[in-house]
This record gives structure tokens, sequence and C-alpha cells, in this order.
């Protein structure tokens, strides 16, 4: 980007720099620690200068904003046509309360909702499972059948509101059932619009809510593939996660990696399956953690746009422009909150937004602050959802494209993150792609040993968190007004199921069920029969076990 | 002095096994032997494991809110076995939940951003004391 005259001048500069202003400084006033790393252990410079974007294209690696490979983000006008969708991930006890607090929400200017389901829901458990005892509503809403998501979605307009669900291994069950009450409320599935995650490789990663073999798994995705592609055409149909592989202690090259790792081995499911990625990639998403290292960050989210851009391109021969943006969702790095005074976590949230905004998400959730103390309060999410409010409308970070593009360090990191990727895709895909190296444990072991370095940084005080190993103070009581889930929320739920067992078309459900049975033993599409199912209110356990029976069980070999 | 055997476990559907396997890892630095179950086990799965494994303390790690049922389970399936194996517990757990915890006979319970070495003694005092 500079003439080379001009280079070298700055160099012979920066010398004559190094050896007079700063090194007396540096012998009057020594730096704070030896060395300052990345969190991916890479040495942090103490300047950079145009000497460190010499290599850098601005054409070929930045580019223009809606134009390959959208390193300066996937629109031309950003934010200044629209903002991100303002999405909190929200769920809890029952249908009725869940529907409640949606309300709330989107009365309080939330642009989008976010379904979180409980854990025998993302398994695939009815609510009276001995295997759900006890977690019936907890960590999200319970759903068994579609009657649970018709209150779910009462007086919620899915014409006009998108929904996204944190759904993997019973996507297919649940994408069927809103489809269903969409239909209910005179909706065709060509207009819903969202996002389902579906993303099961992650959850063999780091999440752990798979059910099925990651082969079966990956059937069913493509076949969610196939079926969006031809009636979902506004619908994301998978939200392919680095969150969770963050949460779970990779560091931030390893999110990228791993995350774009995943996203091509879903690709070339799909492509083995006769679909084409002009098509079907329109419709793939991401979903990126926004941690704490404010610099690194908004370097790792352009990143992965211009990686993926490339990889789209190289590999798979796409040139469709749509199908070669990486769109994604952003949330805030839960595992960084403290129960330690949790009010400081409100500052750690909104610079973690700001870094996502400023690395181009289209979508953000703000956690609340008293997320490490238990399920957030309508209080503690209100203030979470005001933080996007705040950045949107009044930081003024929103009024041009990609403002931070230029910066020395900021470009500089931005393409050591990709090398540092592609060189761990390029790894996973010698050892035979991705499903492989998850099966053997590679990238489980990468993750873990991550997540003790970290830890035992926290413990030695080389990584400071403020309010845990410094600036401490005698805590008074921890939990104040924090939300708890009425324990009758699982009695009711079981009630909801005896009343619906009794009611519905039960030969209709058998029917249903063994129709289901055979499209998956004939490794037909699923889905058709999955929502015909669905309609005639089979439940969510009765289906998955149908799956569970033809496709098997996963279970993981412990890695420690 | 024999190595203390710890079984670490995540009982229920909770996958989020960062915590528990760092702790894990902790412990078998600090010179334990340590037995980690692996996600969604049942609490029948924890206690058969733990009197096969002949351990002498279980820490169990859960995030999804369901401890006071998960921890009630293996505490009543220990004392049926007559399996006087002493419990720590770590995750997302709310401070008004630890006196009904203690009560019902969960020696510690760590919340998050405990340091390891506050673990690791508290591992050692528990597993060391007789009348565990």
């Amino acid at each position: 980007m500079f003439k080379e005259e001009k280079l070298n001048e700055i160099l012979e500069k920066k010398k004559q720099w190094e050896e007079s202003t700063l090194k007396k400084t540096l012998e009057r006033f020594p730096e704070r620690k030896e060395k300052f790393k990345t969190t991916f252990n890479e040495e942090l410079k103490r300047l950079y200068t145009p000497e460190d974007i010499k290599d850098i294209d601005y054409l070929e690696d930045i580019g223009f904003p809606g134009e390959y490979p959208f390193t300066r983000g996937v629109q031309p006008t950003m934010y200044r046509g629209r903002f991100w969708t303002m999405r909190q991930y929200a769920g809890f006890a029952t249908a009725e309360e869940s529907n409640k607090r949606y309300k709330y929400l989107l009365e309080q200017g939330q642009t989008g909702l976010s379904v979180a389901f409980d854990l025998p829901t993302q398994i695939g458990y009815d609510s009276d499972h001995s295997m759900s005892e006890g977690e019936v509503g907890k960590v999200g809403v319970a759903i068994d059948s579609l009657k649970d998501m018709e209150i779910l979605f009462d007086g919620i307009p899915l014409d006009k509101v998108s929904v996204s669900m944190t759904i993997n291994s019973t996507a297919s069950v649940l994408l069927s059932m809103l489809i269903a009450v969409a239909e209910k409320q005179g909706v065709p599935q060509e207009k819903l619009r969202g996002t389902i995650q579906n993303d099961i490789l992650k959850e063999y990663i780091a999440r752990g809510t798979y059910v099925f073999p990651p082969e079966p798994s990956m059937k069913i995705i493509v076949d969610i593939f196939e079926y969006g592609s031809k009636y979902l055409p506004k619908f994301n149909l998978i939200s392919i996660s680095g969150y969770h592989i963050r949460e779970a202690g990779a560091n931030a090259v390893q999110e990228v990696a791993f995350t774009l790792a995943d996203g091509l081995a879903y690709v070339e499911a799909a492509i083995k399956a006769g679909l084409d990625p002009n098509i079907f990639g329109k419709n793939l998403s991401f979903f990126f953690n926004a941690h704490n290292n404010f610099i690194e960050e908004i370097a790792k989210f352009r990143a992965a746009r211009k990686l993926w851009a490339k990889l789209m391109k190289n590999k798979f021969n796409v040139t469709n422009p749509a199908a070669l943006r990486l769109k994604f969702h952003t949330q805030t790095a839960g595992s960084t909150l403290t129960a330690q005074q949790p009010l400081n976590n409100i500052i750690r949230v909104t610079m973690q937004a700001l870094a996502a905004v400023l690395g181009g998400t289209q979508s953000l959730h703000t956690n609340s602050y008293d997320e490490a103390l238990g399920l957030p309060t309508e209080l503690s999410a209100t203030i979470a959802l005001r933080t996007q409010q705040i950045i949107a409308y009044e930081s003024g970070v929103t009024e041009t494209v990609d403002p931070f593009a230029g910066s020395y360090v900021i470009e500089a990191l931005t393409k050591d993150i990709e090398e540092k990727a592609l060189k761990y895709i390029d790894k996973i895909e010698k050892m035979d792609g991705m499903v492989k190296a998850i099966e053997d444990g590679y990238i489980q072991k990468e993750i873990l040993n991550s997540a003790y370095e970290s830890q035992l940084a926290v413990e030695n005080g080389e990584q400071i968190i403020v309010g845990l190993n410094k600036f401490t103070v005698e805590e008074e009581q921890k939990s104040g007004t924090i939300l708890k889930v009425d324990p009758e929320v699982e009695e009711r739920q079981k009630e909801k199921l005896r009343k619906l067992r009794k009611e519905r078309d039960n030969d209709l459900v058998k029917k249903n069920l063994l129709k289901l049975r055979n499209a998956a033993e004939n490794k037909e599409n699923v889905m058709p029969y999955i929502l015909e199912a669905v309609k005639s209110y089979a439940t969510l356990g009765e289906i998955t076990d149908v799956l569970r029976d033809v496709y098997g069980e996963y279970h993981e070999a412990v890695i420690l | 002095m024999e190595k203390i055997r710890v079984l670490v476990g995540k009982p229920g559907l909770d996958g989020h096994d960062r915590g528990a396997k760092v702790v894990a890892r902790a412990l078998r630095d600090a010179g334990m032997e340590v037995i980690y179950t692996g996600i969604r086990q049942t609490p029948e799965d924890i206690v058969n494991t733990a009197l096969e494994e002949d351990v002498q303390i279980i820490g169990l790690s859960i995030l999804s809110g369901a401890h006071m049922k998960l921890c009630e389970k293996v505490l009543k399936l220990l004392k049926e076995k007559d399996a006087n194996i002493p419990i720590f517990l770590g995750g997302i757990i709310p401070e008004d939940d630890i006196p009904a915890l203690k009560e019902m006979g969960i020696k510690e319970v760590f919340g998050p951003g405990t340091p390891l070495e506050t673990i690791i003694s508290k591992v050692k005092e528990i597993a060391n004391s007789k009348e565990a």
C-alpha cells in the first residue's frame, strides 16, 4: 500500500525512534510486562506501522464493503442502512412464560426473537422422560409438542418477526413445529424469516447436546438444506457456531479455524448430496463470540469473513456473491462474566458488543450481567438490550462503514488470524476432515489445552480479571434477585403431556411415526415426514425416539 | 501417602464441560488419580463408577440449574449403597441454594471464578479427613 521508498524512510525513522526516544523512556520506565501477547500466543508488537501491512494489497485483501472478499462487511452501506438485528437469547420455564418475556422484549425495541430451549427439548426427551428430571424449563423453554409451540408464538406475527432457534440435534422437529405454527397463523412457510442453529459438529466439540452419531446427523442437516432451499428461501438453515467453541476455551484463531472447518464439512456434505453451493450457500450463516480483547476481536470478524469468501471461491468454485458472504450473529462471551462484582459485567458486555459492531455483525445478543449467577431477570435483560441501543444510536460508530479499517494493527492482525486459521484448516483437511478430527478427539484436545493454559494464566496473575484476581472486595450477598424457575413447571409440563396424549388422534400419530421410520430406514429426506408427524401432535420425544432407533446414539470418547 | 482418588462427574443433561475438565486436569496435576466420567451421566452411573473405581471423593459439575434434584439423587443412592463418599459441587449454583445443599450433605460448593488452588486444597482436606 506504500511505495518502497516511503517504507524505507519509515523504517529508517523507526530505527532512530527506537534508539533515541524509545530507549530513553524504556530505561526510565520499563514496560509493564516482558511480553504482550494475543490470545493465540502471538507476541503483540509495541507499535504497528505501515511496514506491518506492506504485503497487504488494498483491492485484493480489503476491498469494498458488499464486495469480495467482504473484509469490510457484507453490505455496501452496513449500519447506515439498517442496524444489526437486536436479538436477545431468551426462554425459560413454560411456553406461556417465555411468550410473555418475548412480548416484553419486543415492546422494548428488540427486533428479532431468539429462542432458548431447555436441555430435554434440545436432546429429544419429553418432559416426562426420566432423563428430564430436574432439567425441565431450566436453561430454556420446555417444548414437547406443537401445542407448546402454538402457545410460545401466540400473538407474535411470524411474517413480521424473524425467529432464531438455538436447536441442533432436534432442529428438524422444532423447525417443523415453527412451519406448522406459521401455517396456523396464515403465514406460508415461504415468508418465514429466521435461523435455526442446526450445527451438530460443534455439539460434539463443545456443547454436548448431540443425539445421533455424526453420519446420520449430517444426513439430517443435508435433508434440512434440501427442504429449505425449496420452501424456506428467507430462512438461514444453519448457524455455524464458533461461539461455543470459544466458550469451551478456544482462542481467537481456533474459533475461526474450527468454525470455518465445520462450515466446509457441511458444504461438502451438501454438494455430495447433489445440492448447488451457489444456491444453498446463501442460506448459511455463522455465529461468533465477542470476547474481551477488543482489537483482536475486531480483526477476528474481518478475518473470518475474508477467509470464508476465499474458501468458498477457491474450493467450491462458488461465484454467486450472496453465497460467498459470511453473515454472522454474535453473542458476548458468557464465560468472561464474573460472579464477583457482577455489575462490572455490564462494562465487559459493552466493550464486547462494541467489538462485534466494529467487526460488522448482522445480529447481536448482549449477555445480562447476572448470568454468572443464574438466569437473567427482566431488569438485567433490559439493560443488556439497552447496551445495544446505546451503541447503535449514541456511539457514532454506526455512521461510517468499517471504521477501523486501515488501522495498522487491525489490518496486520486480520491477516495474521486469517493465515493462522488457514493453517489449522489445512491440517484438519490432511486429517481427513472435520468429522474425523472430532472423532479422534483432536479438536477437543486443542481446545482443552487452551482452556487450561488460560486458566493457569489467571491463577498466576498473568491475566488480570478485575474483581476476581485484582481489585477484589469482600463480597456481600451475591445473588440479590436472580430469576428462579418454579419447580412446579416440571409437573405442569407433565400434566399437559398426559392431556395431549389422551386428546390427540393416537392412531394417526402411530401411522405418521411409522411412515417416518420407513423414510429414515430408506434414507429418504425425513423433513416432510417429521412435519406430518408434528402436525398430528406427535411429541418431540416420540419423533426423536424413532430416529434414535434407526440411527443409533452417539457416545463421546472422554478426553482429558 | 497414597494418591487421592477422585471422580469428576457431570450428571444430568448439561454439556458444558470446560469447568469440569479444567478442574479434573488441575487435580491430576496436583498429584491425584482422577476419573472423569464425561457428560450426561445419570446419578446411577456416577454412583456405580465411584464404587467401582473406589474413589475417596466425588466432584459434580452442574450448570443447568438441575443441581438440587441431581445432588439429592446422588446422595440418596450413595446412602442406599452404604457408601460414605463425600461430594463437592461446582457450577452455576445460586447462593440461596447453598445452605440447603450443605444440609443435604454436599461438603463444598465452588462457584464460578474459584481459584484452582482453593479447589485443590479443599479437595485434599475433605478426602483426608477421617470423618468424611
